[in-house]
Parts: C-alpha cells; structure tokens; sequence
C-alpha cells in the first residue's frame, strides 16, 4: 500500500473540516466556559453588553471540594447505578449467551425475541415501562391488587424510585451483552473442550478453565463500553423519574441537563467537562488493570 | 454435546422466562394502544376485549404528530446524507492508505464516539442561538453530524477493509487515478454497506432526544422523540395517544433491525457505541 500522504489527506480533508467546525470548535468553546461565570442572565444579548467574567478554577474547586453539596451524593448515586446495571447486563447476558450456544430446536426463535429490547428506541420503552408502573392505571399494580396488595405510588415511594428506573434499563441493556458475549462463545474452538471432556472435566470445570478465560478480550470490552452507556444514559432516568423525587435519583448526566436548563452554562460545563474526565480515567485505568491481570 | 432430556428442560424453561419478560412491555404497549379509552383508564386487567383503532385515529387527526413525523423525517434523512458522504472517503483513506496521522485519527474518532453529548450540548446551544439555529432542523442535523460522521466512519471502515485490494491495482492497471479508483471501483462494490451504515446513521437520528430536547421549543418544530415527551403529564397522561405512538414509531425500527443487526454488531465491536 501506498503512503502518499496528500492523497491520504485529501480523502480525509472534507470531514477534519467538518469536524473542527462542529466537534473542536465547540469543544474548545465548552472547556472555555467552565473557566468564566457565563449563565442565561450575564452572557449578553442584542440589546445588552455581556456581563461575565473570568474565574478561573473556581467552578471546579467549588464542584469538587463539595462546596456544590450535590456533585458528591449525585456521583455515588450515578456510580451505584452504573455499577449494579452493568452487573444485570453482564451476567444476565452471559447466562443467555451460554444457554443459545447449544444445539437445540427454537434457538433463532427465542434469540429473535430476547433481542427485542434492543430494537425498541429507548425513549418508547421508558414510555412503556411508565405505564406498567402508573399507580392509577398501571398493570403492575392491578396484579398486585389481585392478590389484595395495596397499591404503590413506584416511582414516588423509597426504595422503589432507585429500583424502577434500574428495572427498565437492565432490561434495555442484556441484548447488546448477550449478542456480543454470543459471538465470543462461538469464536472458542471446540477442541478445547473435547480435550478437557477427556481429561474428565465437569462442564463448570470446563467454564471456569476454558469460557471464562476464552471470553476475556471480548468481555472486557463490552464492560467498558457498557459501563460508558450506562453512566451516560439519559433518557430512562428522565422519562421514568425525572431525576425525582427532589432530585434523589439524578444521574451526572441528567443533573447536569437541569443545571444547563436552569441557564448555569458555566456549572454545566464544567460539570460535562468532569463527567468526560471521570470516564477517560475511569477507561484509562480499567484497560490498565485488563491487560495486567 | 448431545442435551439430556432434563438439561433441554431447564434450557427451554430459562429461555421462555426471559423471553416472556423481553417481549411484555412492547406486547402491552401493542395490546393498549388497541384499547378503548374507556378500557385504558381502569384498573381491570383484560388483553382485547373490544379492539379499536379510534388511539390511531386521535393521534394522526388531532395534534401534530404527522408533523413531529415529518420533522423526525427531514432531519434524519438529511443528517444521514451528509454524515454518509462525508464519512466515505474518510473511511477509505484510513482503509487503505499507511500515512502519518492515521492512526491517531482513528483514535480520535473513537473518542469522539466516546463524548457524552452533553459536553458539546452547552457550547452547541451557544452556537446556535448567535446563529438563529435554535427552533430549526439544521440544529439538529449539525448536532447530530457530531457522532453520525464518527460512527459511519468506523462502520464504513470494517466495510472497506474487507473489499480485497487486487481488484483496486485492476483499476489501477486501466488508468485510474486514485479518486477514479474510489468512486468506479470501491463505491459499487461498497453498496450493501454503505445502505447498511446509513440506516444506522437514520436510526440513531430518528430516536435522538437530548438534543432535540435542548434546541427545539416551539411545538411545529419538535421530532417524534420530544414530541412524544410532551404527552406525558405525571398526574394523567393520554395513554392511548403515546401507545399508538410507539407502535407506529417502533415498526419501522424494528422491521430494518431485524435486518441488519449482523451487521450492526461487526461494527459496534470494532467501534464503540453512544447511549
């Protein structure tokens, strides 16, 4: 292959335009603010001269010396959450990954159907779900009614606000798991096991020694990028809680969405701009600790 | 491994518990959208009783879905477009040619799939408001370009390099230049996944919501996915409208995933993937 670069370069032209006007720019404009006041009422308009001013540091010290009391307790809710998400997505998906890759009859069939989550848009599941959970109409509690329980205000009532939204997004989050982690099953040679059957293996023996160890590569990446979507995610927590009750089941992401509504674009910022910090390192030293082990 | 008879049990048993929770909220959401407000608004548990089709009737006569639909339309057929063309020859320059930048550019546009959209939403909305873009679809087109054109990029990439580079030297023999041999060669034999890369690109257009949420206010102006937003009321929201809302939102996604999801998986594997 070639290594003329400029016709490299002229192939790649077009979009590195693209790119620095919509992505670096704006970027660049983003880490800017976090070091200004910048909000809805000092950043000046047609008829007003902006008003704001540099700061410095001060957002960031204020977030992080837990001035603003809130980025501490929104941060161990958002890693709680991250955390007992991706362990449902993980094992959930793994044990069904397990169970397709056998030979039996129906497999298409139910695979087909345990991927539907998957093609739903995530916004019209948390819609579907919300309905389930209504405490008026929702089916949840005309089950439960059934057997003479008293209805529950769900996503009002502690701890079911936490549970809820956890429910919905473990559910939105297996497919992705299984399918992948069903592609590194089938990418394991099979006289690995042959050879391990002879040996007198026991079939946990062998997915402890051989699957587990095989599916390495294949599960670490979809830990990280699984971890990355769930700290990100927006919309279950929106549309299912709305961060409520007073704000308990915030996430990052959605706590810094309020703060940029609310018109505190240099608090938001600087808010996105450690959130985006938090999952460099958070990845940095994840692969660290992969490659280690 | 032949399954004994007990084992195939238990395999079955695990599989239609999970499947049964997998499809029952997007069963419920098909089954209510049938039902009569009359029926929706009670606390009887019943599948059909007495279908009718008079939510699909409400929701395409009254109140701006069609128009939220039209929106949805314009906006993700046009950023697919661009992020499409754009990406093309990008992914093939990274295909194929060995030049310095190259793989720090692929990296780059790994991390740019990585962002969290809120970290470009603030100085976007800026943008946007100086240049008279917020209310208008191209805030969305621009906005949604940001992790469009990366993911096409990876997407077309994989697809590239599995096109095998003898057939480019032909071209290369018949006096081709290397644009020539790009657009007469590559572009046709690229067809099924460029189509394949694009739908990805509509889908994740069509089913944004954070942004849409953030640019858009003005009611004629919403996509399908904050227009939706604006139905639910936590104290009494219309049910029959936003289930036949998702039904008539989801089919499409669903009928072209089903499709394509192969090959969505090669190229989520090698690339990363945005929530």
């Amino acid at each position: 292959m070639r290594s003329r670069g400029w016709v490299a370069w002229a192939f790649m032209a077009p979009v590195i335009l693209v790119m620095a006007v919509i992505v670096f720019y704006p970027l660049a404009r983003g880490i800017f603010t976090t070091f200004t006041d910048i909000d809805n009422l000092n950043q000046g308009t047609r008829f007003k001269e902006p008003s704001w001013v540099f700061v410095g540091l001060q957002n960031y010290i204020n977030i992080l010396t837990g001035k603003d009391t809130k980025f501490y307790s929104v941060l161990a809710w958002t890693v709680i959450w991250t955390v007992i998400n991706v362990f449902f997505h993980y094992t959930c998906g793994l044990g069904l990954a397990l169970t397709l890759n056998q030979k039996f009859r129906g497999r298409t069939g139910y695979r087909m159907l345990l991927l539907l989550p998957w093609a739903v848009p995530a916004y019209i599941t948390a819609i579907a779900w919300l309905f389930i959970f209504n405490g008026e109409y929702g089916l949840l509690n005309n089950v439960l009614g059934i057997f003479g329980i008293p209805r529950v205000a769900w996503l009002s009532t502690f701890p079911w606000y936490y549970i809820m939204p956890i429910i919905v997004n473990v559910w939105l989050g297996i497919p992705f798991m299984m399918v992948t982690l069903l592609g590194g099953l089938q990418s394991i040679p099979g006289d690995l096991y042959e050879a391990a059957s002879m040996d007198g293996a026991s079939r946990v023996q062998a997915f402890w020694n051989i699957t587990l160890p095989q599916l390495r590569s294949v599960s670490t990446t979809v830990i990280l990028l699984g971890c990355i979507w769930t700290f990100n995610i927006f919309v279950v927590i929106y549309f299912i809680t709305g961060g409520g009750p007073g704000g308990k089941t915030d996430i990052l992401i959605t706590y810094t969405y309020n703060g940029f509504q609310l018109g505190q674009y240099a608090i938001a910022a600087t808010y996105a701009v450690i959130i985006f910090s938090l999952l460099l390192v958070f990845s940095a030293f994840y692969r660290r600790l992969a490659r280690e082990s | 491994m032949k399954m004994s008879r007990r084992h195939l049990a238990v395999t079955h048993l695990i599989l239609i518990v999970f499947a049964i929770w997998s499809v029952f909220p997007v069963f419920w959401t098909l089954v209510t959208s049938f039902k009569p407000e009359s029926v929706i608004f009670t606390t009887q548990i019943q599948i059909i009783d007495q279908p009718t089709l008079q939510n699909y009737v409400n929701l395409l006569t009254r109140g701006d879905f069609v128009n939220w639909a039209i929106n949805s339309l314009f906006v993700s057929l046009v950023t697919t477009v661009f992020a499409v063309f754009l990406a093309a020859t990008c992914a093939y320059a990274i295909s194929r040619f060995r030049f310095r930048g190259r793989s720090a550019s692929l990296y780059l546009f790994l991390v740019a799939q990585m962002f969290p959209a809120i970290i470009l939403l603030i100085p976007l909305y800026e943008i946007f408001t100086n240049l008279k873009l917020i209310n208008t679809p191209w805030s969305l087109i621009l906005s949604y370009a940001t992790f469009a054109i990366p993911f096409c990029i990876l997407m077309l990439k994989s697809f590239f390099d599995t096109i095998p580079y003898e057939l480019e030297e032909a071209g290369r023999v018949d006096g081709l230049g290397p644009f020539g041999t790009f657009w007469k060669i590559v572009i046709p034999l690229s067809v099924p996944g460029l189509a394949v890369t694009a739908f990805f690109a509509f889908i994740t257009a069509w089913n944004e919501f954070l942004f849409a949420r953030s640019f858009l206010t003005s009611k004629e102006a919403l996509t399908l996915p904050v227009g939706m937003a604006t139905f639910i009321d936590p104290f009494n929201s219309p049910w029959g409208l936003l289930t036949a809302g998702s039904v008539l939102i989801t089919i499409p996604v669903m009928i072209f995933f089903f499709v394509a999801q192969r090959f969505l998986i090669s190229g989520m594997t090698t690339g990363g993937v945005k929530g």
